[in-house]
């Protein structure tokens, strides 16, 4: 198994952002960024601030981070588009500033408050996790973002509270895919009480040390490394605690091959593909997909006693 | 077949055209592959460009008939060969590149997969269904065959339905496009099933005069 306890994991590995940058980059430097999005080339929106004060958590894996342009570049976000270049394509159309986020449910303090509140106090860590999507291919990320559990803390669940359900931005005009019923709207996610509270789930709000583009889920995102991407709702704009496991939107969409853990696991099968191996983007073959992720070791015993077969 | 009116000449040049036209997009992939880059996942992009191709052309292939029955030009019919042949062209790389890339050569596992996995066993049947066509193509198999011949191609149905279920059961949400591309097929075989049904229907019915 290739999990390493945080402690052994290298401070720095991370190769440097600029190594990453392609010539795009160079060309989005500080004013050619305006000037660019002026001209109508392909933003990366509101990305390419650099965040600042970002800690470097030790959480972190040991391998070639995918290169920066890909991360961008290649992704699901339905309510950009089905394609996987949609969602660049169509990023400008999400304004995700102003941004408020509703706190519901078994909480002592629920309520509407801004982005800024939302994360006000929090030190931005980053964390460079392995992403693995249910499509069997892959990437190295270097997220930025707070521990969801210290988000969470600030508006006192009650112990009534046992699930916590978020809710993406319901707005077809920012988001024209929400006008085609390819999945039922808004897209709804969901984790276990546990879960949401455990270290290494986070509310991503950068990626590669700067602002998080739009297409990957501005202004912020939940990014839980075991399971698969598709747990890593974007856009949030709901966050409630609640009492019963909440539908989520790929399993409402499909009971059968989407459940509601989604934990990585490649003895448990897409019933229509293999989930045994995946492509990391970047590579020509495929190597063999490692258990929760490779993430077993800090997480297995959430699910102690549990039968992952039937609870997928 | 052998009227002797000028639209049965194909226009000059058409032939290598249409030979150079097939060849584009793979053309394409190479030229991206080497200068322009064939995006985040190269893997993915080249197989299902090769995928696309192959039932584009497959249905373009099926095109050939209704065209020249519609038109009345016979030119139509002498693209068919190549077009179908094209057609297992870039099936074969398709399936080629999954069982290099993705299954890196292993035999067990591609056994294993097209018989568990409902979308790989009709693409799978869809492209061992093009071999026997592909190797009667050949002037020689057409006049050896005669009118087997004929029945034998008629399974490029049965392809055609296999190839946008293979299409339609591998994508994951977003039907759309397999079922465009199944719409076309629809009407591509509808319309041979319905010039079928008045032909035979005008068939009888010339008979019945005749009888009188
Ligand atoms: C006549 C034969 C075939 C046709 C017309 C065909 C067509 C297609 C098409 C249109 C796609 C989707 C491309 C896209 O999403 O843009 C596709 C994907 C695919 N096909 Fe085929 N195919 C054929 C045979 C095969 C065979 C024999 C195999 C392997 C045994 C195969 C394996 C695949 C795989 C692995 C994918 C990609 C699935 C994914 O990315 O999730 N196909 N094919």
């Amino acid at each position: 198994m290739l999990i390493r306890r945080p402690s052994d994991l290298r401070p720095s590995e991370i190769t440097s952002p600029e190594l990453f940058h392609g010539r795009r980059r160079f060309l989005q430097g500080a004013l050619a960024a305006g000037a660019a999005a002026a001209f109508g080339l392909p933003a990366v929106a509101s990305a390419g601030e650099k965040l600042p004060n970002v800690v470097k958590s030790p959480y972190r894996v040991d391998e070639p981070l995918t290169p920066y342009d890909a991360v961008p570049e290649y992704n699901n976000f339905y309510e950009l588009g089905t394609g996987k270049d949609d969602p660049q394509r169509n990023a400008a159309r999400l304004k995700p500033k102003p941004w408020t986020v509703e706190i519901a449910g078994a909480c002592e303090q629920p309520g509407r408050v801004g982005f800024d509140d939302l994360i006000a106090g929090l030190a931005l860590e980053e964390r460079v996790y392995r992403h693995r999507c249910v499509e069997a291919w892959s990437m190295v990320v270097p997220w930025v973002g707070v521990p969801l559990g210290q988000v969470l803390a600030k508006y006192k669940p009650l112990s009534s509270a046992k699930y916590v359900a978020f809710t993406t931005l319901m707005d077809p005009q920012q988001f024209p895919g929400q006008r085609l019923p390819v999945l039922e709207w808004p897209y709804r996610e969901g984790l276990r009480m546990d879960e949401a509270l455990h270290p290494l789930t986070i509310l991503a709000v950068g990626v590669y040390g700067e602002v998080l583009p739009n297409q990957n889920g501005a202004p912020l995102r939940l990014v839980v490394p075991w399971k698969y991407g598709f747990k890593g709702i974007k856009s949030i704009v709901k966050i409630e605690f609640v009492e019963h496991e909440p539908r989520t939107s790929w399993n409402l969409a499909a009971p059968d091959e989407y459940g509601f853990y989604a934990n990585v696991n490649p003895a448990v099968d897409h019933p229509r593909w293999s989930q045994k191996r995946e492509r990391r983007i970047g590579d020509w073959l495929k190597r063999d997909t490692l258990a929760f992720n490779g993430y077993g070791e800090q997480v297995a015993s959430l699910y102690s006693g549990m039968d992952l077969r039937k609870s997928f | 077949m052998s009227s002797v009116r000028p639209t049965n000449a194909a226009p000059t040049g058409l032939k290598p055209l249409v030979f150079l036209l097939c060849l584009l997009p793979l053309g394409l992939l190479i030229w991206r592959g080497f200068e322009a880059g064939l995006g985040a996942n190269p893997v993915e992009t080249l197989e299902h460009a090769t995928g696309d191709w192959a039932l584009r052309l497959l249905l373009l292939t099926l095109c050939a008939t209704p065209l020249r029955q519609l038109s009345g030009w016979s030119w139509p019919l002498r693209l068919r060969r190549m077009l179908g042949l094209y057609t297992f062209f870039y099936a074969s790389v398709h399936m080629a590149l999954y069982f290099t890339l993705d299954l890196e050569l292993d035999f067990y596992m591609l056994g294993n997969e097209v018989l568990k996995r409902p979308y790989l066993s009709v693409g799978f049947l869809a492209w061992a269904l093009l071999i026997p066509l592909a190797l009667t193509s050949t002037d020689r198999m057409i006049r050896r065959l005669g009118r087997r011949w004929k029945s034998l191609h008629r399974s490029v149905y049965v392809i055609g339905v296999l190839a946008v279920l293979h299409y339609l059961w591998l994508v994951k949400a977003d039907v759309r496009e397999p079922l465009l591309y199944g719409a076309i097929l629809i009407v591509l075989l509808g319309w041979r099933a319905w010039r079928e049904r008045r032909d035979r229907k005008g068939g009888r019915r010339s008979q019945a005069v005749r009888t009188v």
